[in-house]
């Protein structure tokens, strides 16, 4: 993993900050992109690179909810349980998704697919409930919605719908723009 | 009101550089390089712009508070906060994913205005598609000379950074912020000193919220005196950005004049109550740490800064959080207290300790085990809570549960004697 094409990319990364310790938090989302998690090995790769030890790298990593120091499942799968959210169903949301895998929050499916976590406020209140799949997050969600998407990952279908509102908000922005 | 900091959204393409161009994009910033940096901090005065982050600090006093011949060994800094993690705000996304441009051409107009030759913007980790269209939008920017060395030809060097955090709600706290930036944990620090002097390490800064430096070229460009004929008066100007969330019809990001009517907000532009035979019950107006309002207190209630102050609550982040009488205010106020025991950083006693207090006494009294006693050890750890701490977090988680307790007792009260809610879900 740690290749001359990941170097050079490091070292565009610390260009940028007045000092190396900046790019810490840079380097940290660079190789939990590619290795899916943060390993002690990548941390010690950060230190070397930014003249840090690997302890303080690692007080870095723990520090922050996205950094994850083990791994997940193919698709992790966040959801919003948060006040807006909450108040347009999320609670419904997330029991279906448990009893549908038969996993509880912080859990794994047995086929590694799917980690379920709850997380707070995603910034999408406006098109609650919302649920982060990777990179990506999946709006107004309700059962249907849900068991849609989660039908096409599990089969490794793309998503049914892409990511962000639901259709029936295409009438809000037409009221919105008007 | 005509549409201004919104322009552009619902437009094809609009976050391009091609697009923001061919509608007078970084006609601003051409013309804020050919005027004298202080006469630009005296026009930001002059418009009344307050910040939209949060505190509502007016923005050209707080540029004035920078060193004005800054050197190569000890240059000024601009900070963009784009965290927004304050429940109930999604503001900054919309301007962030739609119209980054006005963005950025905002950070470099103020970072000419305070002579800082970098800018950070400091995004939450979870917008990834946001720190896209940002690098994006920067790279597009250098690109055409509006960002990097010699801007447009006139001598201004200037960079943009993005920085993405990455999950952490207290770096949206300005000190905490810098620390994260800096590649540290991100604790924040006793003030003074202030960002102006010692900021991001330790050279002066200036930092201010998305929508704050997104206001910024519409001064330049229609004038100070433009900008503060919106609004209410002279101290609350401006367009601004509502977030509009929870009960209502058609929730979403509305812009309107500062002090638009809350009823009018929520009727006009959310379209009315959710289910009509649910009338209103509560508002939290700006995002989670404010204290609420009932649905009496909304009434003739103009939503800027010093209406909702004299209301007793505050404008904060403008994520107004509207609530129908099927809401169980108790479950409410746990899922507030969970979040800042979640995040608070756990540097002073009273925070952490206080902080996970408040959200087990009210778990416990929601599953029906509370007591009266309860009640009373909530409001004594909420006030050990005020003003003790490094940071304002602990005040935040505060503030609305005394004005929960005060304002729904009844509601806690219930579980307290019956074990159940005050109302019925549905
Ligand atoms: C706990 C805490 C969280 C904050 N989060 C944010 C945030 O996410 N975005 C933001 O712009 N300001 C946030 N602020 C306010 C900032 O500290 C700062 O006041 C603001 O960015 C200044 O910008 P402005 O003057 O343009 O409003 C937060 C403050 C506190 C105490
Ligand atoms: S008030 Fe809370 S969040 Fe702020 S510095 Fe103290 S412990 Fe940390
Ligand atoms: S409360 Fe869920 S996105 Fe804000």
């Amino acid at each position: 993993m740690f290749d001359a094409e990941l170097d050079k990319r490091a070292d565009e990364i610390i260009a940028r900050y007045p000092q190396p310790r900046g790019a810490v938090m840079p380097l940290l989302h660079l190789v939990q992109e590619k290795a899916g998690w943060v390993t002690l090995e990548a941390e010690e790769w950060i230190a070397r690179k930014l003249g840090l030890t690997p302890a303080y790298v690692h007080g870095v990593t723990t520090f922050y909810t996205m950094y994850r120091t083990s791994r997940c499942g193919t698709y992790l799968l966040q959801l919003c349980t948060t006040v807006s959210c909450m108040l347009r169903g999320c609670d419904n949301v997330l029991e279906h998704i448990k009893r549908r895998l038969g996993i509880e929050e912080g859990e794994t499916t047995p086929d590694g697919k799917f980690t379920l976590v709850t997380v707070e406020c995603l910034g999408s209140c406006g098109t609650a409930p919302v649920m982060q799949v990777n990179d990506d997050y999946y709006e107004d969600l309700d059962i249907e919605r849900v068991d849609a998407l989660l039908d096409a990952l599990a089969e490794g279908r793309p998503a049914p719908f892409p990511p962000g509102p639901g259709p029936q908000r295409v009438m809000v922005e037409q009221h919105r723009a008007s | 009101m005509e549409k201004v900091l919104t322009r552009n959204i619902g437009i094809e393409d609009s976050w391009t550089l091609r697009v923001y161009r061919s509608r007078g994009g970084y006609k601003a910033l051409e013309q804020a390089l050919d005027t004298e940096p202080d006469a630009l901090i005296d026009a930001v005065k002059a418009s009344g712009l307050r910040g939209r982050g949060g505190a509502g600090f007016p923005t050209g006093v707080k540029w004035s508070f920078m060193p004005k011949q800054p050197t190569p060994e000890r240059p000024n800094y601009l900070i963009c906060n784009a965290d927004e993690s304050e429940p109930g705000t999604f503001k900054d996304r919309l301007i962030i994913e739609q119209d980054p441009h006005q963005l950025v051409e905002g950070c470099l107009v103020a970072a000419w205005a305070i002579r800082a030759s970098k800018v950070f913007i400091y995004i939450r980790g979870e917008y990834v598609h946001g720190a896209r269209r940002l690098e994006q939008a920067v790279a597009e920017a250098r690109e055409a000379n509006l960002c990097g060395r010699n801007i447009l030809g006139k001598g201004f060097d200037c960079d943009v950074v993005v920085h993405r955090g990455a999950g952490a709600y207290i770096c949206g706290e300005e000190t905490a912020l810098m620390d994260s930036l800096e590649g540290g944990r991100g604790n924040p620090r006793l003030k003074p000193p202030f960002p102006a002097q010692a900021g991001l390490y330790g050279h002066p800064t200036t930092i201010n919220n998305v929508e704050t430096l997104s206001c910024v070229p519409l001064i330049v460009e229609r004038g100070a005196e433009w900008f503060a004929s919106i609004g209410t008066d002279e101290r609350n100007t401006g367009p601004k950005l509502y977030c509009l969330s929870g009960h209502v019809k058609r929730p979403g990001v509305y812009e309107a004049p500062i002090g638009i009517p809350l009823l009018e907000l929520i009727e006009e532009f959310g379209g009315g109550m959710l289910r009509d035979d649910r009338p209103l019950k509560a508002v939290i107006p700006g995002g989670s740490s404010v204290p609420v309002l009932t649905a009496e207190e909304c009434r003739d209630l103009p939503m800027d800064f010093d209406s909702l102050a004299k209301r007793g609550t505050m404008l904060g982040s403008a994520g107004v959080m509207v609530m129908d009488s099927s809401t169980d205010m108790v479950q409410v106020m746990e899922r507030i207290a969970h979040f800042y025991a979640h995040e608070s950083c756990g540097q002073c006693t009273p925070c952490r300790e206080g902080t996970g207090w408040l959200e087990k006494i009210i778990r416990r009294i929601r599953s029906g085990r509370g007591s009266l006693d309860d009640l009373a050890t909530l409001e004594s750890a909420a006030g050990h809570m005020r003003g003790t701490t490094i940071c304002p977090l602990a005040d935040a988680a505060a503030m609305p549960c005394q004005s929960f307790l005060a304002k729904f007792r009844h509601e806690f009260e219930h579980y307290i004697k019956t074990g159940r809610a005050a109302v019925t879900a549905g």
